[in-house]
């Protein structure tokens, strides 16, 4: 917003609880949080001049997707046709970094304070003919007091803006907790696709940092997810290694139903079943870089009210299986601040529901359909139950085959 | 009912006028209240002022668009449209014979420490201050009022005086047709009452030709007129070809000494649709 030209002579404070970070130089090791960052995403970074600082410091673009089921040999494969960047690998920091950099930028119309929390929150009174002030009025840890025209959420799942405003939110735990680490590769490749495995007990998925690095994200049980992280290092890499390459959950009988729908596509489409690769094995894992968070989903009733408005894991909450949470983000900003913007330049009251609603339209519209998705996809493919992995094999072959489709599924997710 | 040619007030206001909105005096601020439809207007006659301001502007900062222009809001009411010009950077000066009306309008903006210097509110008729704000304004805006004025010939007159020469005068009213009557009163105010009932009397409508004639006949140039609609379903105005309930009209004064051309001569510029008004968003 503070790059923003219809911005121009407005002033944005930003709350931030974590100190600051300003990065020259990214240290030796990576980072065990990292994102999958859309080419929709990246846009907007670049729009505003971050995107620059996120070349500059790292990142690693992958061309190629994998998806396949370990019950059978289904699988998908997502590329580009004509072979460019399907998305980018980047760390949290690196991003954090360079949008630092970009807020340094505009510090006469952005003041950041960091390590601040907001303690109270006074919402205005319906009533508009009353004499206390019409903004939100909030009270800060260190006993300073701040009055804005609009609130901006963005403060993650356990949002205490979205608490405090009284807005219900859907949400759900799931049994799974992700595990996440550094994982060093026996030996170095061209490493620019991204790999995932449909376990029962969850995804695992090898997401490529640099042509010896990859960073894992394993959702499972939080049982399974604890013994992980408490097994010695080398036991972890051979639970990664085989979870990979093992074909014990396959059973005869899907294999065989497998191969014969497999054919059957060939015949209508000859150029529709392609080789299954293997992702590159594992050597070494980083040590002290495993970690585990518990995985849930959830989505706000409502994006907006009167003076406030909900962004990112405030409004809505997803599986980390599709790569999409931080993406859903992005597209929440780009989309609030083309509708602020307009607002801003009709010299609107910034905080007046009637644009916050447009936007708040436009992105369930958009955000709705694709966490009910990712849910189901979780769900379908939480089970070894036959039905489902049959009715799961055939689906994942047929939409391999058909491009239209896959198309389609790349650019809803690549927004 | 007979225009009263010469005034012995001298004054545009009409206190039966006035009456009427003191009752409302406070429900100025409500979006979803009794003007509401007010409220949705600024959606189009922001965007018209400010685009037809820019494209005479040549240096101007797409932030700010409307720094530097003195604008005067005649019968600003609360200050509905006062405040949007006001927070695109213009210096506003709002106007209204009725007090409550004006402390309301000066209430809502206390809260903004922007707007409270960029726009003064004065409880006024046009008349009162035409002495000591000749030539003052860049632009007049004139919302909604004409056809509530006791005499639209003084009126137009003393906008003449305040304005600089090639100064804009924007000005929406409602035409006086049978469309205007059945949509404008009988479904607005008695059906569906969307505008107070009794806000609007038929007989003071204005008709584009003769608002053109007057403007034309006191030293203005007809740039613009713009057919307006509402819509109740959805809550909002867009443009439209046909002038037969509302419109907006564009007039800018002559530079040179105003000569007053023959009245009763009807206006030559029609009805021109400027292409900065179609579509106008981002």
């Amino acid at each position: 917003l503070g790059h923003n030209i219809h911005f121009h002579d407005k002033k944005i404070a930003l709350l931030e609880a974590g100190p600051r970070k300003d990065y020259d130089r990214m240290p030796d090791s990576y980072s065990n949080r990292v994102s999958s960052i859309s080419p929709g995403s990246a846009a907007l970074l670049s729009s505003f001049g971050a995107w620059d600082h996120v070349c500059n410091l790292r990142l690693k673009p992958f061309r190629r997707m994998q998806v396949w089921d370990a019950c059978s040999e289904a699988m998908i494969v997502f590329e580009k046709d004509d072979l460019g960047d399907m998305g980018y690998i980047v760390e949290n920091d690196v991003i954090m970094s360079a949008l630092t950099k970009q807020l340094d930028a505009v510090a006469d119309r952005v003041e950041v304070f960091y390590g601040s929390r907001a303690v109270g929150y006074t919402w205005p009174l319906p009533s508009h003919s009353c004499d206390t002030s019409p903004w939100v009025q909030i009270e800060l840890a260190d006993g300073r007091r701040l009055q804005t025209k609009l609130l901006i959420g963005a403060d993650g799942h356990n949002s205490v803006v979205r608490k405090e405003a009284d807005i219900r939110n859907i949400e759900h735990w799931y049994d799974q907790s992700a595990v996440v680490a550094t994982l060093h590769l026996s030996e170095a490749t061209d490493n620019n696709v991204a790999w995932q495995r449909f376990l029962p007990t969850g995804p695992i998925a090898l997401l490529p940092l640099s042509d010896t690095a990859s960073s894992l994200v394993w959702s499972t049980s939080h049982e399974h997810a604890s013994e992980l992280l408490a097994m010695d290092e080398e036991s972890f890499v051979d639970s990664i290694n085989s979870a990979f390459w093992s074909n014990v959950n396959h059973s005869d009988f899907i294999d065989a139903a497998g191969a014969m729908f497999r054919s059957a596509i060939s015949l209508l489409k000859p150029s529709g079943t392609a080789a299954r690769q293997l992702p590159p094995s594992v050597a070494q894992v980083d040590p002290g870089s495993r970690a585990m968070f518990p995985l849930g989903m959830g989505h706000a009733t409502e994006y907006v009210q009167n003076r406030l408005a909900l962004i990112g894991d405030a409004a809505h909450r997803v599986h980390p299986l599709a790569g999409q949470g931080v993406n859903l983000g992005f597209g929440d900003i780009a989309c609030l601040v083309h509708h602020l913007g307009a607002a801003a330049f009709n010299g609107s009251d910034l905080g007046s529901l009637k644009h916050l609603l447009k936007f708040e339209t436009e992105r369930q519209r958009h955000n709705v359909s694709l966490i009910a998705a990712i849910d189901l996809l979780k769900r379908l493919y939480s089970t070894r139950l036959t039905p489902l992995v049959l009715l799961r094999t055939w689906g994942l072959q047929a939409t391999n085959a058909l491009p239209p489709v896959k198309e389609q599924i790349m650019a809803f997710a690549s927004k | 009912t007979m225009k009263r040619l010469f005034s012995t007030s001298h004054s545009s206001v009409d206190a039966k006028e006035m009456k009427k909105f003191q009752l409302l005096a406070h429900k100025w601020w409500d979006e979803e209240g009794e003007y509401s439809a007010l409220h949705s207007m600024n959606d189009i006659r922001v965007p018209f002022i400010r685009d037809t301001l820019l494209s005479m502007r040549s240096n101007y900062h797409v932030g700010n668009p409307l720094s530097g222009v003195k604008i005067l809001d005649i019968g600003c009411g609360g200050g509905l449209l006062s405040e949007p010009l006001g927070r695109l950077g213009a210096s506003v000066t709002g106007i209204d014979p009725l007090e409550d009306n004006i402390r309301t309008a000066d209430q809502h903006k206390s809260f903004d420490p922007v707007l409270a210097k960029r726009i003064q509110y004065k409880s006024s008729s046009l008349e009162e201050i035409v002495e000591e704000c000749m030539e003052t304004f860049d632009v007049i805006v004139a919302s909604e009022v004409v056809e509530h004025v006791a005499d639209l010939e003084m009126f137009i007159k003393c906008c003449s005086q305040v304005l600089k020469p090639e100064g804009s005068l924007f000005i929406t009213t409602i035409n006086k047709t049978q469309l205007s009557y059945v949509l404008g009163i009988l479904v607005a105010e008695k059906l569906i009452g969307i505008v107070p009932e009794g806000t609007h009397e038929w007989e003071k409508f204005v008709p584009p030709e003769e608002l053109e004639s007057i403007l034309e006949s006191n030293g203005f140039s007809v740039k613009t007129v713009n057919g307006m609609l509402y819509n109740p379903l959805s809550g909002s105005w867009s443009w439209m070809e046909s002038t037969s309930i509302n419109y907006a009209v564009h007039a800018v004064k002559s530079g040179a000494q105003a000569q007053p051309s023959p009245t009763g001569a009807l206006s030559e510029v029609g009805s021109e649709q400027p292409s900065a008004t179609a579509g106008t968003a981002l």
